[in-house]
């Protein structure tokens, strides 16, 4: 007994030292703190809630602040691919930093799966694999619940930054189809103690609804000012606001508010027989339990990301051992060619033209109704 | 812009232009006294405003931590510095202030948290949190230092700010917070509507205005803080107490941001971030007073406000260049029209 | 001061970094270097001179953005957008510079963010630029051919060009230009007062400290490759003077050690607290806050001089014997009219400070001006020596009127001053202190001084210097600092500062004062022996035994009014002055 105690352990030991050169690295840059905190922290949260193994082989998280800011996320780009040989490069949530480690993604030719939505250039499109919802999609679902309403002009106040430039674009993206056009384009900071101008402007303008292109609790500012002003006409938001605190700040003035998202958020309304919704639905009753921080869209695109990855690392482990530039090429092709992989989201069907794979069922419009993001009827 | 827009911009700019104030006055107050452009006064802002909105929804704030290791430290530190000088007469009113207020604050509040209590006992618990925090920032991060330069001192502002910002993302979270009204009244002016809180923050500015003023304009004790900023050798020489009058205006300058930080929280959601954009206008509009003159940086914070709502209604997305770029002529007529003596020290 | 060795040493190991650090490293020391660029402007700008400035970030910005358009938008090449880079960011220097140089203390720190902000938000804004997610895939610098794609092939640019700009500053601060810059902070009146353009100077280094900025910029953008708003913006401005004050504010090579100790303990926290504190929370903000606190207490001049203490001590200072003797003015005609006030007047507020005075001091004399405390002695020579100006009346010097002219102006014309509460700089050697002096008698500028040329002026200088500093006694304490000498021999500092600029006038203001016997009597001997050499000497005394032996003439001053004027013997008769002094005779 003994003995075959020890032969096992020994096997073990072989295995073991064989299974650390077979590990598979993903380095994590991530907006921890600055301002794209709040959203930074479902990102990295979601890390623990990984398995430990993908594909069969042992996997290593390395996870590093950027603090939101893009030279930073070069930096921790860099480092993840010069110092630790990371095989695969995940990150930001901001739409800066997620550029700065496309292009480190295009230089040190490993594929990049993003946690934000980007707009790439030619040069950089090859090596990276996008998981969020691209905003013209999110906001296509806007553009059709306005033309069901069948409001003409849309007021449209955001972020001074790439996120509300980027939700402004696609929401103007849609105007001809939804049939609308945008009276205003207000900007307003995060960190701003009144938007009372901005609104003023909005209200004489007399648009028949609103788009507020914020996130989180910043999200929150223009539906409380616009509320308090007596505006009544639908305020619509974006994919990144939809989270707990918004509803907690905004109160009983954020009851009505409507958001796209992705289903996960709501993968208990879904319909049954849902693509994603056993899985979303496990995922965020994981998420909820040990975080105890409220439903949200982010974790999750965390979660699909690794999904992804380990849908590509069976197809490239046949022709590599991680670690290897070979295995990052061979990962670079399976990423490309993942077909209905079921994530939390949607389900990625990628291609060398599509480097993002979703299609309509990936999103889905919420609203806030008795202090909850409720699926829209 | 019609006459009521203009009146709502410039209501908006009034309150805003107040809390602006209540920066500056306390700014101002830091700096003649000490020499030390106090960036983390927005710290006791959000501090105040986060802590008041955890334990409105029945948690913990993480203030006392903060409260209770910063205690710790300066109690080390004074503690070794009278030990080491056989003055063990100081002994007990070191533990007293930085080792069983902080411990008694924070039993208080572990206390009350599930309480509910109040909203009145409740904004007294947090004072209670937040105003020790200025003499025990003062005794551990400016004290060694008190002679220095400006930019050193500025320097450990920042380092100082840093800490208290990262422990406040660690403790209160990324997300905005915002605490309920202390009422719900409003006033209705003819096509204003003025609701009790921003009343409050204005009567608040005024009165801490007028009450410092007074303080460093009239009365004995107002010069004495003024002289340790002059010359501290001097000062010390005709036995004014410097290290005293440093601690002391950090209290007061934490009394005022605790104050300002629950008269604002209902108004605009608070971020653990929050305090150094506040801060930074409420430098500009101490400046725009010429750094002597609490009445007149109350009125220039009040006309940041009041440029920065109107900015916001013209032109929304330019309305930081629009600011900052105004600001630039108007402190280069600031500066040739008015007359004060070179502060800067000698090596 | 930088001994050769350590200079050596880091010379040996930068130049071979590459190939013995591990990759990421290098891209870092390729940070550092960028860093440093800008942080060494900063040491000048606000360390050195007093400026501080929180907007450099800008300036780096802008010369970044000029090359990312050219070049991405344009096709141009690199070294094409470096001039076009740097002539934008000049511009906006001279223009910003204008500006707020004429505001003082916090308004000009103010001014710096406004303009930062400001210029964060438009490079935000324009389609041009990228908006917030700036410019991506700049192309790399290719030298000949060779491509600078890895960092380990950009090292070696950025850190050529830190190092020349490094040496550059250094030498620019150790010579004539460098003496007066270091004069700006605290002792400009004085500065203005031996011929230096104060404000002028500022506006340069102004635009230096821009340039250099912009230099960091254009080699950022191509290192980089990706261009975007958020590099440039408030935190980024507070981090270099971060690297300044923790490195050594005053001192050029504190920069380098600034922007090294800031950047490698960013990285080091990143990596090491996720190991003791796990993923949950991050501490690196306060740990970094707490540590910067630790090290500002421990050494509140940042870390070089501590540093400093390891190293060797520099090398003793050299006089060059063989140095050439400057040029000196010709001397006037002994006896003919030197300086003539006529109803000079000057008002502060009510109060009248000089009533109507008139006087004349002949050439090759030595003329007392004396009186009762506040009697207005100091504020005559202040309007003499265009420090203030005259409400009225006016002051001829060799029969031109002077009283219109700036300090430096009629420092030129040959007049000099020492001053009632001492002006040296203290942590300044005396020599070098003395050597200000004679500014004026050199001509070589700020760029010879960056780029050494200036070596045989500057010694011929110093050795004026050291030469004048013997003559009054003080040979022995040539390499000391001039603020641990005791008060009187500072005074005979001045003394000698003075004669170095070869005056014509010799205004000096209480030089007795503080002085024990045998060093009054030393002082005596010497004033009357320049006397006799043919300078001229107007004197401002309280002591009446040095005064009654040494003056040819004395004006006694009373209320701002001439009360009497005369030979010694005269005035100690003089019924008026004996009322004036002590009340009424005896």
């Amino acid at each position: 007994m003994k003995f075959k105690s020890w032969i096992g352990a020994g096997l073990a030991a072989a295995f073991a030292s064989t299974a650390a050169l077979a590990e598979i690295t993903i380095g994590i840059s991530i907006a921890a703190t600055g301002p794209q905190a709040s959203l930074g922290v479902h990102y990295k949260n979601a890390f623990e809630l990984m398995p430990k193994t993908i594909a069969g082989e042992p996997v290593k998280f390395i996870v590093l602040d950027n603090a939101s800011d893009a030279t930073n996320a070069a930096r921790n780009g860099r480092k993840l691919v010069t110092e630790d040989k990371v095989d695969v490069l995940m990150g930001s949530n901001g739409v800066p930093a997620t550029m700065a480690l496309a292009q480190v993604a295009n230089e040190s030719k490993t594929p990049l799966v993003t946690l934000s939505p980007a707009t790439l250039s030619p040069e950089n499109f090859n090596w990276v694999f996008i998981v969020p919802q691209p905003t013209e999609l999110m906001m296509d679902a806007v553009a059709k619940d306005v033309k069901k309403r069948n409001l003409k002009t849309l007021g449209y106040i955001g972020f001074s930054d790439g996120w509300g430039d980027l939700v402004y674009k696609a929401t103007e993206s849609h105007a001809a189809a939804g049939g609308y056009r945008l009276v205003t384009n207000e900007r307003y900071a995060r960190n701003d103690t009144s938007v009372v101008g901005q609104v003023l402007k909005i209200i004489a303008a007399n648009p028949d609804g609103v788009i507020v292109g914020g996130s989180g609790t910043g999200g929150a500012l223009p539906q409380i000012a616009l509320r308090e002003r007596g505006y009544k006409g639908p305020i619509y938001h974006n994919h990144g606001t939809v989270n707990a605190e918004f509803i907690k700040v905004g109160g009983k003035l954020a009851e009505g508010a409507i958001a796209p998202t992705g289903p996960v958020v709501v993968a208990d309304e879904l319909p049954a027989g849902y693509a994603t919704k056993a899985l979303g639905a496990e995922f965020m009753k994981r998420y909820e339990a040990k975080f105890n921080l409220g439903r949200n869209a982010f974790a999750a695109y965390s979660y699909d990301a690794v999904l992804l990855v380990e849908a590509a690392a069976r197809e490239a482990l046949k022709k590599a051992r991680p670690g290897t530039a070979e295995f990052r090429a061979a990962m670079r092709d399976a990423l490309e060619n993942v077909k209905n992989v079921v994530g939390t989201h949607a389900v990625y069907s990628m291609s060398p033209t599509n480097h993002n794979g979703m299609d309509e069922r990936a999103r889905v419009l919420v609203e806030v109704r008795d202090g909850q993001w409720r699926l829209m009827k | 812009m019609t006459f009521d827009i203009a009146l709502w911009l410039g209501q908006d700019g009034v309150t805003n232009g107040a809390i602006y104030a209540l920066l500056a006055l306390a700014l101002l107050l830091v700096f003649t006294v000490t020499r030390v452009i106090f960036v983390p006064q927005g710290e006791f802002i959000s501090y105040a405003a986060l802590s008041l909105a955890l334990l409105q929804a029945g948690r913990m704030p993480g203030t006392v931590y903060v409260l209770v290791i910063g205690g710790l430290v300066a109690a080390l530190f004074d503690g070794v510095i009278a030990v080491r000088a056989g003055a063990w007469r100081r002994l007990p009113r070191i533990v007293l202030v930085y080792l069983v207020l902080p411990l008694l604050m924070a039993a208080i509040t572990w206390w009350a948290v599930p309480q509910k209590l109040a909203l009145g006992w409740q904004v007294l618990i947090v004072l209670g949190l937040v105003v020790p925090l200025g003499p025990i920032l003062y005794r551990v991060a400016y004290q060694p230092l008190a002679s220095a330069s400006v930019l050193v001192l500025f320097i450990v502002s920042m380092a100082a700010h840093y800490v208290l910002t990262g422990l406040g993302l660690v403790f209160f979270g990324g997300e905005g917070l915002r605490a309920p009204p202390f009422s719900d009244f409003q006033l209705k002016l003819g096509v204003l509507t003025i609701s009790a809180q921003s009343m409050l923050v204005v009567a608040a500015t005024l009165v801490i205005m007028v009450l410092l003023w007074l303080l460093f304009g009239r009365s004995i004790y107002g010069k004495a803080l003024r002289a340790t900023a002059i010359n501290r050798t001097g000062a010390r020489l005709v036995g004014i107490p410097t290290g005293l009058s440093g601690s002391l205006s950090f209290t007061l300058a934490a009394f005022i941001g605790a104050v300002s930080g629950v008269l604002i929280a209902p108004i605009t959601t608070i971020y653990y971030d929050t305090g150094f954009l506040i801060g930074l206008k409420g430098f500009v509009g101490a400046i725009l007073g010429g750094m002597g003159s609490y009445p007149l940086a109350a009125l220039g914070a009040l006309s940041l406000g009041l440029l920065e709502s109107f900015s916001s209604f013209w032109a929304s997305a330019y309305k930081e260049v629009i600011v900052f770029t105004i600001i630039i002529p108007v402190l280069v007529w600031r500066s040739l029209t008015s007359h004060h003596a070179v502060e800067d020290e000698e090596e | 001061m930088r001994p050769k060795p350590a200079f050596a040493a880091f010379l040996s190991f930068m130049a071979v970094a590459p190939l013995l650090v591990p990759e990421f490293h290098v891209t870092l020391l390729n940070y550092i270097g960028l860093a440093t660029l800008v942080t060494l402007g900063l040491v000048v700008l606000t360390g050195v001179v007093g400026l501080i400035s929180f907007g450099q970030q800008a300036f780096v910005g802008l010369a970044a953005y000029t090359t990312a358009v050219m070049t991405t938008v344009w096709g141009i090449s690199p070294w094409v957008t470096l001039p076009v880079a740097l002539l934008f960011t000049l511009v906006a220097a001279m223009i910003l510079g204008a500006i707020i140089l004429r505001l003082s203390g916090h308004y000009l720190a103010l001014t710096t963010i406004a303009w930062a902000i400001a210029a964060y938000y438009l490079f935000g804004k324009f389609e041009l630029l990228g908006q917030y997610n700036g410019i991506a895939n700049l192309p790399a610098l290719s030298i000949f051919g060779w491509k600078l794609d890895t960092g380990a092939k950009s090292y070696y640019l950025i850190w050529v060009v830190t190092t020349a700009a490094l040496v550059a500053a250094h030498n620019l601060l150790d010579s004539r230009s460098g003496r007066a810059i270091r004069a700006l902070r605290f002792r400009g009146v004085m500065a203005e007062s031996f011929g230096v353009n104060t404000a002028a100077l500022k506006y340069l280094l102004f635009i230096y400290a821009a340039l250099l900025a912009g230099i960091s910029g254009w080699l950022y953008a191509h290192f980089l490759r990706l261009v975007s708003p958020g590099a440039f913006g408030v935190n980024a401005g507070i981090d270099y003077l971060f690297m300044a004050v923790i490195g050594g504010a005053t001192q050029v090579w504190g920069a380098v050690l600034g922007a090294t100790i800031l950047t490698l303990l960013k990285e080091w926290l990143q990596d090491l607290l996720p190991k003791l504190f796990g993923q949950t929370g991050n501490y690196e903000i306060v740990v970094f806050g707490l540590l910067v606190l630790v090290l500002l207490h421990r050494a509140r001049n940042g870390l070089l001089p501590v540093l400093a203490r390891f190293l060797p001590p520099g090398p003793p200072l050299r006089i060059a014997s063989d140095a050439a003797p400057l040029a000196r003015r010709s001397p006037p005609a002994p006896g003919a009219t030197l300086l003539e006030v006529r109803a000079a007047q000057k008002r502060f507020g009510g109060l009248l400070a000089v009533d109507r005075l008139s006087f004349e001091q002949k050439s090759g004399e030595i003329l007392g001006l004396i009186g009762p405390n506040g009697a207005g002695k100091s504020t005559m020579f202040n309007l003499v020596t265009g420090v203030l100006r005259c409400d009225g009346g006016e002051i001829l010097f060799r029969g031109e009127r002077i009283e219109h002219l700036p300090s430096r102006d009629i420092a030129r014309l040959g007049i000099c001053r020492t001053f009632q509460h001492v002006n040296l700089i203290g942590n300044m050697t005396v020599l070098e202190n003395a050597a200000i002096g004679a500014h004026l008698r050199g001509k070589q500028g700020t760029l010879a001084a960056m780029l050494r040329l200036e070596r045989d002026e500057d010694a011929r200088l110093l050795a004026e210097a050291a030469m004048q500093l013997k003559r009054v006694g003080l040979g022995a304490h040539l390499a000391s600092p001039a603020g641990s000498l005791a008060l009187g021999q500072q005074r005979v500092v001045e003394i000698a500062r003075a004669l170095c600029a070869d005056p014509l006038l010799l205004l000096l203001d209480e030089p007795a004062a503080g002085l024990r016997y045998a060093e009054k009597a030393a002082l005596a001997d010497l004033l009357r022996k320049l006397r006799d050499e043919g300078m001229t000497i107007l004197l401002v005394e309280h002591d009446m035994d040095f005064v009654m032996g040494l003056v040819d003439r004395l004006v006694v001053m009373d209320f701002g009014a001439k009360l009497a004027q005369g030979i010694p013997a005269e005035i100690q008769a003089d019924a008026k002055v004996l009322q004036a002094y002590l009340g009424g005779v005896a």
